[in-house]
């Protein structure tokens, strides 16, 4: 089971404490130091629809293979792409909601949130498998207001670092 | 569960609440008082009210107008004219007023309370990297930069993205830096002070809503007062009938003014739903023919079904803001965290920033003298130099978090930038000394702050 930081929001709630959840990102943070951070910006070719750009940053050419990193972002688009998809599903949701006087979100989650959260989990199990190892860390664009993916660059300070691996164990910070 | 790791998971935890603080005495403390929630820091100029549930703009007046207006003129209705309809003709008219009353209300107060769809402020190091890349671009010369914009292609076509100086960001297309809530906010229309709020991306469904059941309800209140009225002067005589329910004559006066008005407006935004387009851009022309032959909206769906279904069924994105969210504690950043504001001469003043003003001064009046040296010698060639203008100008600048004395300035020989409102006429004279009142940058990104703070006398 994963603990998250007390907040009293249904947002929040599911969304990552980006400084440290996991065990691995735990070492990460005791033993390396953050020397950098890359934002990845909004792509507005389409339109005002979220999605960001592929291009892969010159920061991060030493640390993580460019497919990884395009491969990441792309399902990231193509999430945002289906959390703001115009179709019967969410035409159904806001004309039942306007009938409900938008009641019905009171005990229903939007679509969109619904999205959200599978894109956090998404991100965490990014960050666990592919970008803690290399040093690196997502951070859920959602806390950035959508704006950025922002992606901090870890130094190894000294020699520790033994990363747990894939141990799907989280540290609740609080204790 | 710690068993195996215990070591590096006890120094870990270890070091992870001595991040939090500054020192480990303070941990305890730290935990008994109670955290901030976002929405008592934010930085725009709205009010909150319910702890953070409630969002609305600075000047509600209007709105208690508003709402004060619907609730007696319908009040009136149903006490006075309804009974006598409800006996006369049927009692489905009460019924369907009720219900649209209801409506009114539920649209009105959720436009009013909800956040339109505000964009949050970038974060400190998001600014940095921000200035980098423009300062890159730039070429790193020239003391009046050209203003900031960035060029997109959407579906064909050339759309500017503004450079918000406020809030640190490009501004996405269709978002507008609201003045009067001092927040950017996407796909903006317009602020409407009878709904106490602006109107943007997540409410602007609920204010359609409203304006078009308020003009139902302002013309069924309309008829059916003027109905009563006939129906009762049949039966008693003109005179009688206005004598027996006076209401029934303010009723219609306030009705009768606001369904021009208010219909009209529901017209308005019909037009701008079906075509795509917000208050904002159609004031604008941005995207009318009279531009150019090949000026069209690249947002619109092409066809009308589409654009209403867009506008009013589509997905509801969530707050970007989350201001129920607890502030957190000690972020990891890059840049130097307490001038960031200060820097960038921005109009706004933070809570927490105040308190620390006085080590500020201090700070800027040492390092001043020290930046002083530094601008001289790389300033002197571009001929930037000039008399320094009246301390008067400092003082009128909205840099709130940091005063700079004077004196200071004076000697400085630098021109001084009047990061303050509006005055236009001193834009020209807007230079170098914004500069060495961000008290912590290296000499080389000083150059970039004082442009910032000549173009945000511009803005």
């Amino acid at each position: 089971t994963h603990t998250y930081p007390l907040t009293h929001t249904r947002r929040t709630r599911y969304y990552i404490n980006p400084y440290c959840i996991t065990l691995s990102l735990c070492e990460l943070r005791h033993s390396a130091s953050l020397a950098n951070k890359v934002f990845i910006q909004r792509d507005y070719s389409e339109g005002t629809t979220c999605k960001f750009q592929t291009k892969f940053p010159s920061e991060l050419e030493s640390r993580i293979e460019r497919t990884l990193f395009e491969d990441t972002v792309k399902t990231l688009n193509n999430y945002y792409a289906e959390a703001e998809k115009i179709g019967g599903q969410s035409y159904l949701e806001g004309c039942l909601a306007c009938a409900t006087a938008y009641l019905i979100f009171l005990c229903m989650e939007t679509r969109y949130e619904k999205v959200l959260k599978k894109i956090a989990k998404y991100i965490q199990e990014q960050n666990e498998k592919i970008y803690a190892p290399r040093g690196l860390l997502i951070t859920d664009p959602i806390e950035r207001g959508m704006r950025v993916i922002e992606i901090s660059i870890y130094e190894d300070r000294g020699s520790s670092g033994s990363s747990s691996g894939s141990s799907s164990v989280s540290g609740s910070t609080a204790r | 569960m710690h068993l195996g790791v215990s070591e590096s998971m006890r120094e870990c935890e270890y070091s992870q609440i001595s991040t939090r603080s500054s020192t480990p005495m303070e941990t305890p403390y730290k935990k008994r008082t109670p955290k901030k929630r976002k929405w008592e820091i934010f930085p725009g100029r709205n009010k909150f009210y319910c702890d953070g549930r409630i969002m609305m703009a600075k000047q509600t007046g209007v709105f208690y107008l508003t709402l004060i207006l619907i609730l007696v003129t319908c009040g009136l209705f149903f006490s006075f004219d309804c009974p006598f309809l409800a006996q006369q003709l049927t009692p489905v008219i009460p019924v369907i007023g009720g219900v649209l009353f209801l409506f009114v209300l539920g649209t009105l107060l959720r436009t009013s309370f909800s956040d339109p769809g505000v964009l949050p402020r970038a974060s400190p190091d998001e600014a940095a990297d921000l200035e980098r890349q423009i300062d890159v671009a730039n070429g790193g010369t020239g003391y009046r930069p050209p203003p900031r914009t960035k060029e997109v292609v959407i579906n064909g076509q050339t759309v500017k993205l503004k450079y918000c100086f406020t809030c640190k960001i490009f501004r996405p297309p269709r978002a507008s830096h609201c003045s009067l809530c001092d927040n950017c906010v996407e796909r903006f229309d317009h602020h409407c002070p009878w709904v106490g709020n602006c109107v943007g991306r997540r409410n602007y469904r609920f204010f359609y809503m409203f304006i078009l059941s308020l003009s139902f309800l302002t013309i069924f209140i309309f008829a059916f007062v003027i109905t009563h009225i006939i129906l009762s002067s049949h039966q008693n005589g003109f005179l009688s009938a206005l004598k027996n329910s006076p209401a029934s004559v303010l009723e219609v006066v306030v009705c009768f003014f606001s369904v021009w008005s208010i219909v009209g407006l529901s017209g308005f935004h019909t037009y701008l739903i079906s075509s795509n387009q917000t208050t904002n851009e159609d004031i604008k022309g941005s995207w009318s023919s009279k531009r150019g032959k090949d000026n069209y909206n690249p947002y619109s769906y092409g066809n009308i079904f589409t654009n209403c279904c867009a506008a009013l069924c589509g997905p509801l994105p969530p707050s970007l803001i989350d201001r129920r969210g607890f502030v957190e504690a000690d972020v990891p950043q890059l840049a130097p965290p307490t001038n960031g504001i200060t820097i960038y001469g921005s109009t706004q003043s933070q809570q927490s920033h105040t308190s620390t003003a006085d080590m500020k001064t201090l700070r800027v009046v040492v390092l001043a003298s020290l930046l002083l040296i530094l601008q001289l010698s790389s300033q002197m060639a571009r001929g930037h130099v000039s008399t320094a203008s009246p301390a008067s100008t400092i003082k009128s600048s909205t840099i709130k978090s940091s005063t700079v004395s004077p004196s200071t300035i004076k000697s400085s020989t630098i021109k001084s930038s009047t990061v303050s409102h509006s005055t236009a006429s001193t834009v020209k004279s807007s230079t170098l000394s914004a500069s060495t009142l961000s008290t912590m940058t290296a000499a080389s990104t000083v150059k970039s702050s004082t442009v910032k703070a000549v173009s945000a006398t511009a803005s």
